[in-house]
């Protein structure tokens, strides 16, 4: 039997691992904003998209999605420096950054689900794609308001006799 | 004496941070040498020799707690010190790190002090 899950404690996992890394190694200040759940796929996106797996017991995808300019502006305040671009150190950054947040996940939930893999970063860069992941049907949206932009950290973790394997798909022009 | 470093982690942020937090501890650096992943690493070792190595776990290729036993089963190696840096921060992992020989463990996210603090008890 699986241990059971709330969406309130898988929300507050996600928010407490993001802040952690943006108040420990960004120092740049962000503000949470509504959080939601969405369904299946996404609609179309331009920016920047980071996605870690996650393998265990509970199987899922963490992901980060950001513009192109609020990639440049917190891959900068990781590296002091600033990027007025998206090159493939911002891309490095990006991942690194998805990396540390959704590690923060799984170390808090695998107190109640036990041991879980976790996946090197995939990131994705480009104009008017969408993405998916097989078998993720539910994902929760915690958004953040960041200077003038915003951003969103997402979960979506199912109990691994529910979960196909992981595909990702996308589809629109990468750059 | 100046110390040669090596730095094993996938991500190029993290090892041009902790090359850094290197610079900021006024540690007397010698060479920085850097690796992406734990068969680079052996590869570097190789080549030259150093006295601190600061590593990742989740690499591609060969992980950090395999790149770690490698270098504990070999006399060139063994003595090494070895910091641990990563994501991983579940007690399980924390303990198989350790109980190979790593000489200090630091969970991702850092601060630069508590990078410090560990130099500071191994060097």
């Amino acid at each position: 039997m699986h241990p059971t899950l709330t969406s309130d404690r898988v929300l507050a996992v996600i928010r407490a691992a993001t802040e952690d890394v943006f108040q420990t190694m960004l120092m740049v200040p962000i503000e949470p904003e509504p959080s939601f759940h969405e369904q299946a796929a996404s609609q179309s996106f331009d920016g920047v998209i980071a996605f870690v797996g996650l393998a265990g017991p509970w199987a899922g995808s963490g992901r980060i999605a950001c513009s192109p300019a609020l990639a440049c502006r917190i891959s900068g305040a990781l590296l002091s420096c600033e990027f007025a671009a998206v090159t493939e150190e911002v891309l490095d950054a990006i991942g690194e950054i998805t990396n540390m947040i959704v590690g923060g996940i799984k170390t808090a939930l695998e107190e109640e689900l036990g041991p879980m893999g976790l996946s090197i970063p995939t990131v994705i860069f480009g104009r008017n794609y969408q993405t998916r992941a097989s078998g993720a049907t539910n994902w929760i949206v915690a958004p953040y308001r960041c200077e003038s932009e915003s951003f969103d950290v997402r979960l979506c973790l199912v109990p691994q006799a529910r979960v196909a394997p992981h595909r990702l798909e996308t589809t629109g022009s990468l750059v | 004496m100046a110390l040669d470093v090596l730095i094993v982690d996938d991500s190029a942020a993290i090892r041009k941070i902790l090359q850094r937090v290197l610079v900021q501890a006024e540690v007397a650096l010698g060479s920085v040498y850097e690796a992406s992943d734990g068969q680079e690493a052996l590869d570097r070792l190789k080549q030259a020799r150093v006295g601190l190595i600061l590593s990742d776990i989740n690499m591609p290729n060969m992980d950090g707690l395999e790149f770690l036993g490698r270098i504990r089963a070999d006399a060139a190696w063994k003595d090494v010190p070895v910091i641990m840096i990563t994501t991983e921060g579940s007690q399980n992992k924390v303990m198989q790190a350790l109980q190979l020989g790593a000489n200090g463990y630091v969970k991702k996210p850092f601060t630069a002090d508590q990078i410090k603090e560990k130099l500071a008890g191994i060097l």
